[in-house]
């Protein structure tokens, strides 16, 4: 091998070294917080679902506290209600974000002002948001029972938190009243993403607006949509703090949830190794329904 | 006809949005006006009989409310600042790039996003009090930061994997080193996401509540949210006071998100592509 030839190699070989190693540069600050911050606390608080807690000491039990989960009714019936309240949330909040990201995308007078004030819930601390609804619903304070009453929609003027059968409603409208910005944003903001010449050309084409919107708009805001309906439901089942400030979890456990179920265990019963145990079941069954997705959204990438 | 039909359809979806959106906020606003003494006589009339602006003056005078709301101001502003620049390089990482451990990276994030927050509170203290942190207001930054990173990340690779390659390509064809692309290509693409991230990040620190509740004690160092529940005693909540504060609270947001709208209306892309 000449000299020159041997330089060539090196050099080509320290520019594939440097080019494995630039995405890992880039991604260095992001993965040193979140290990020191999140992933280390992450496996202490692990740790302490194999461990009894009592006052002053702790002990290890094994796998005593995941048995304890099989026969554990109020978990069963707090999974239960997740699914409701993670369902039927997300589902409001998806079709109004999306409803409301196609409108603010249309030209009409007053469009600036109107955005910047249907984004505004977001804004608004869970904690308040929550106080508020609560307010809304009180049949002596809050105007809802009595339009909900007028509408027909009840037999009388009561609050709807105080009844088992449709307490849950009350904190999915403040978490869909709460939510539709988010992904009114990021879908607004996908869609400006889109180059307009994709529509003057569908519309030359002669594609109607239902066309436009199945054969341009969609798959555009594939990627952002399965993204943010993931991040989003992950949030939305982990999210203690609407409940607890709005039913705390009654009427009769009617809106117990596994988060409001770990907060009340680890907090109230000051059972930190069995709240963390509930934890680490709330965190295997999101991370297989993560892996669903992300799954799904190659396969979706794949086809474009 | 059709085109007036389309147009009552449009403002009446307009309205409907915007009255679901406005209510409760608008209620805030009545609560907060309202002499105490209407408070529940008045309960469901849309504007009390008699209006008052007492319960803006006494939290104004006689409360920490200002000291908590610059606190809040420094966190919220710095947190999204940090959190956009670290996640617009490791969302372009994610988007540009094939590399060995991708799946693990996103996988990694993920887990931030997955796990409830009451599970990492008690070694997050522990930590943090040995690291000296606790009761000021670097430690939730630090903290607030490591929490929206992961969301900031994955939002910011969707917006970069919907700039065609295309472009960058040809820009790198047409003699642009990656960084120059990067600058003149990729950054006016993205700016509107980046803008989006900036105003979801300051608004979750500004609206976070368990850790400042955890890990802050003293008066000076307290947050907005966590000012608001000084006001609930343990009898009797103070709703006047309270709501007057929130409204108060929801000014800098507002500013925010109208200065804001700016890079999500511009359609900087149509803009880029033509030009």
């Amino acid at each position: 091998m000449t000299l020159a030839t041997r330089n060539a190699h090196d050099e080509n070989r320290s520019h594939r070294f440097s080019v494995a190693l630039e995405p890992w540069l880039y991604l260095s600050p992001a993965l040193l917080i979140i290990t020191s911050v999140l992933i280390v606390p992450l496996i202490i608080g692990i740790s302490y679902s194999f461990r009894k807690f009592s006052a002053f000491r702790s002990e290890y039990v094994g796998l005593e506290q995941y048995r304890t989960m099989l026969t554990d009714d109020v978990l069963h019936g707090a999974i239960i209600n997740t699914l409701w309240w993670t369902g039927g949330s997300l589902f409001f909040q998806f079709f109004l974000g999306l409803g409301l990201a196609l409108l603010l995308n249309r030209p009409f007078h007053g469009r600036k002002l109107v955005q910047g004030l249907v984004f505004l819930p977001w804004a608004v601390p869970t904690f308040l948001t929550g106080l508020t609804w609560t307010w809304l619903f009180n049949p002596v304070i809050g105007p809802l029972p009595h339009i909900f009453y007028a509408i027909g929609l009840q037999a009388e003027p009561v609050t709807i938190l105080a009844n088992p059968e449709t307490a849950m409603w009350g904190p999915i409208i403040a978490n869909i009243w709460f939510g539709i910005p988010f992904f009114a944003i990021t879908l607004l903001a996908a869609r400006k993403s889109i180059p307009s010449e994709l529509y003057e050309a569908a519309s030359i084409d002669g594609a109607s607006a239902w066309q436009q919107f199945t054969k341009v708009t969609l798959p555009f805001l594939a990627p952002t949509i399965a993204i943010t309906v993931m991040l989003r439901t992950v949030w939305i089942a982990t999210f203690a703090d609407l409940i607890y400030v709005m039913t705390a979890g009654g009427p009769a456990g009617s809106t117990n949830t596994i988060a409001t179920y770990i907060y009340v265990s680890a907090f109230k019963a000051l059972d930190k190794g069995y709240a963390s145990a509930v934890a680490v079941l709330l965190l295997a069954l999101l991370i297989v329904y993560a892996l669903i997705v992300i799954q799904m959204r190659r396969a979706l990438m794949k086809d474009k | 006809m059709q085109n007036a039909l389309y147009t009552i359809g449009l403002y009446g979806a307009v309205f409907l949005y915007l009255a679901f959106a406005l209510m409760p906020i608008y209620w805030t606003i009545k609560i907060s006006v309202t002499p105490e003494n209407l408070l529940y006589s008045e309960g469901i009339r849309l504007w009390p009989s008699r209006a008052t602006l007492a319960n803006y003056a006494s939290v104004l005078r006689a409360t920490d409310f200002p000291r908590y709301f610059t606190n809040s101001m420094i966190i919220s502003i710095t947190t999204a600042l940090i959190v956009t620049a670290v996640a617009s390089l490791a969302g372009y990482a994610l988007s540009r790039f094939e590399f060995h451990g991708k799946t693990w990276v996103s996988l990694v994030l993920l887990l931030t996003q997955t796990f409830p927050l009451v599970m990492v509170i008690p070694p997050i203290f522990r930590i943090m009090s040995q690291l000296g942190l606790t009761d000021n207001l670097y430690g939730l930054i630090i903290i607030y930061t490591a929490f929206n990173i992961a969301f900031a990340t994955f939002l910011m690779q969707s917006f970069f994997d919907g700039v065609p390659r295309d472009l960058e390509e040809a820009a790198m064809i047409d003699g642009c080193t990656r960084v120059m692309a990067l600058r003149r290509i990729i950054l006016p693409l993205t700016l509107p996401g980046m803008g989006a991230t900036v105003a979801f990040v300051f608004t979750a620190a500004w609206s976070e509540l368990l850790f400042a509740l955890m890990l802050i004690n003293s008066d000076s160092q307290k947050t907005f949210s966590v000012g608001l529940l000084t006001f609930i005693g343990k009898f009797a909540v103070d709703w006047g006071q309270m709501m007057a504060a929130s409204v108060m609270a929801l000014i800098p947001v507002c500013i925010f998100f109208l200065f804001l709208q700016r890079y999500l209306v511009t359609g900087l892309t149509a803009g880029a592509v033509k030009g």
